[in-house]
């Protein structure tokens, strides 16, 4: 109970912290929000005027914390140049992102998973050789890369996919459909990545002095490897997809402008251009939110895992 | 009941034999000490004789008779019959021998759960039977305790539990009680003794430590660079060393420890 409080404080901090350096930022960079609404019909007075509308006018801390306890409340203030309620313009868009992500990261655990292994039970054999090759291969093609190929594969030349985005109340099947290969070409390097990861960690665990134990207690190498080593060899892999996650979040920016999805990441690159920083303080705080949670997710499954990470375990 | 005859093991990646012809018997409720310094093959032999050599990296000849049965020319499924249950290992460091994601109990009835069909209810009761036969204090909760929230004295003692469960034939102890201090040394070489008198397992109990095997064992063997160097009654080769590296190995032995003549 003390050990879940003291991660919820250390994660409220954290969050405090990542958005007062994002507000920070904005005052630091080149750009004004209120030049851009203005456009042409800018004058000192009517940016001043506006100024004093926009709230950018008192100091620092006072406008940050202001900022602050709207957010709390949900009211994460109005767009500069949508003039709409942040709120609204991310929550139609954050849904499509997280599905996004979501099905990435199914897609990595599913597919690595068994891979992993399999290259661990044929460990120096053909098999596990030609998929060391195709792993750095992989690994190597960025997303964004692997994205343009899909699109031209897939709906250029072989025509499956939609040519434009369908939104999830449209058609569910759809929706997915348009996902799975933005999703792909975000997932393979991770998974690839993935895969060596497990396999490296497993192939030690697998040396460990419990494993001969094992053996000479009757079990086979099978029940060595899934009765043993592979539980062992799980919490680096754990915290390993956290990363993954925040990984994904990063690239799915650029993919998201690759196949033309209406996510967070579009929105996020046009409030930049457009110095709309509470659309952008509203994303950051998300993304990091997210990715956060996907740390303190993995530290909850590793204590699952390992005793000695329990509160009062290791001595 | 054991007979190894004219062992000889090379790895693949050595130039000289780890083993080079190594013969001796082990007779049934025996303890056989196996002294030498660290490379002299002594624990290759073990491995050997368990069963756990990786026969992709080493290649062995000779026999290893256990109860007429030779280990060398069994396959695979053959040998998994028999570790765990007619041969029980317990190596020199318990708390890396310990799987420590999984609790002690289930590591103990493991080689039961493997080659038998008792029930759950069975296994826990013979388990925390066995802990008590190896005198751990409140054996029930120690059942339930994760490795590292035990001592190495009492994860040793655990080890030894669960390999003598299954009362095998012949218990391979490598090191046992090298990484374990002084007193704790003392009292699992007394529980060894126990176990031996009351339920008649053979042992092949391996160790540097001269001193250490004069007082569990009472024959003992020496070996050096692979081979056999002099064997026979503990008190004979303790006190009348034929082999110059038996006499040297003696005079090693801090001389509080060192038996008088």
């Amino acid at each position: 109970m003390k050990q879940a409080l003291k991660k919820l404080g250390a994660f409220l901090l954290t969050m405090v912290i990542v958005s007062f350096v994002t507000f920070l930022a904005f005052q630091l960079i080149p750009g004004d929000p209120v030049t851009h609404m203005l456009g042409t019909s800018y004058t000192p007075e009517r940016a001043d005027a506006l100024r004093e509308q926009l709230g950018l006018k008192g100091p620092l801390l006072v406008r940050y914390w202001d900022w602050l306890r709207g957010f709390v409340t949900g009211a994460m203030g109005t767009s500069y140049s949508y003039n709409l309620p942040v709120s609204q313009l991310v929550g139609e868009k954050v849904g499509n992102t997280l599905a996004l992500n979501a099905l990435t990261f199914v897609l990595i655990v599913a597919l690595s998973l068994p891979i992993g292994l399999f290259t661990v039970r044929r460990h120096g054999g053909a098999a596990d050789r030609c998929l060391t090759v195709v792993n750095q291969v992989i690994m190597a093609v960025p997303p964004f890369f692997t994205g343009i190929l899909f699109t031209w594969l897939f709906s250029v030349v072989l025509s499956w996919l939609p040519g434009k985005f369908i939104e999830f109340s449209e058609d569910p099947v759809g929706y997915w459909q348009c996902l799975f290969f933005p999703a792909l070409a975000l997932a393979l390097p991770r998974i690839a990545m993935t895969v060596r990861m497990l396999r490296s960690t497993l192939l030690e665990e697998l040396h460990r002095d419990y494993v001969r134990t094992a053996i000479s207690r009757g079990n086979d190498s099978r029940a060595a490897l899934y009765r043993h080593a592979l539980k062992n060899a799980l919490p680096p892999v754990v915290t390993f997809l956290a990363q993954t996650m925040a990984e994904i979040v990063a690239s799915s920016i650029v993919v998201e402008q690759v196949f033309s999805i209406p996510g967070l990441g579009r929105l996020l690159l046009a409030s930049i251009n457009s110095s709309d920083w509470p659309v952008v303080q509203a994303i950051v705080v998300l993304l990091a939110l997210w990715v956060m949670l996907a740390g303190t997710v993995a530290d909850l499954i590793n204590q699952r895992i390992d005793p000695r990470l329990r509160l009062g375990g290791a001595k | 009941m054991l007979e190894v005859r004219d062992l000889h093991v090379k790895f693949h990646s050595r130039q000289r034999q780890a083993v080079g012809g190594v013969s001796f018997s082990i007779a049934d409720g025996e303890i056989l000490g196996l002294v030498g310094e660290s490379g002299s093959g002594k624990s290759v032999t073990a491995l050997t004789v368990a069963g756990l050599l990786d026969r992709e990296k080493a290649e062995c000849s000779g026999s290893v008779l256990l109860d007429g049965v030779d280990l060398l020319k069994l396959q695979e499924p053959e040998l998994r019959q028999l570790r765990g249950k007619r041969i029980g290992v317990v190596f020199q460091e318990p708390q890396t021998c310990m799987d420590p994601l999984m609790k002690v109990g289930r590591q103990v009835e493991e080689a039961l759960a493997i080659h038998t069909n008792t029930s759950r209810e069975e296994r826990r009761r013979l388990a925390i039977q066995a802990l008590t036969d190896v005198e751990l204090p409140d054996p029930e909760t120690v059942y339930d305790k994760y490795p590292h929230e035990l001592s190495g004295g009492q994860l040793q003692r655990a080890m030894i539990a669960a390999a003598i469960l299954t009362r095998p034939a012949l218990l391979l102890l490598d090191e046992p009680t090298t990484a374990l201090d002084v007193t704790v040394q003392a009292q699992i070489l007394e529980l060894l003794k126990k176990l031996n008198r009351e339920h008649g397992i053979s042992m092949l109990f391996i160790s540097h430590n001269l001193y250490v095997v004069k007082k569990l064992c009472r024959r003992v063997a020496v070996m050096q660079r692979g081979l056999l160097v002099e064997e026979g009654d503990t008190q004979e080769v303790f006190y009348h060393p034929q082999h110059p590296y038996t006499q040297r190995l003696i005079a090693a032995i801090p001389t509080r420890q060192r038996p008088k003549p």
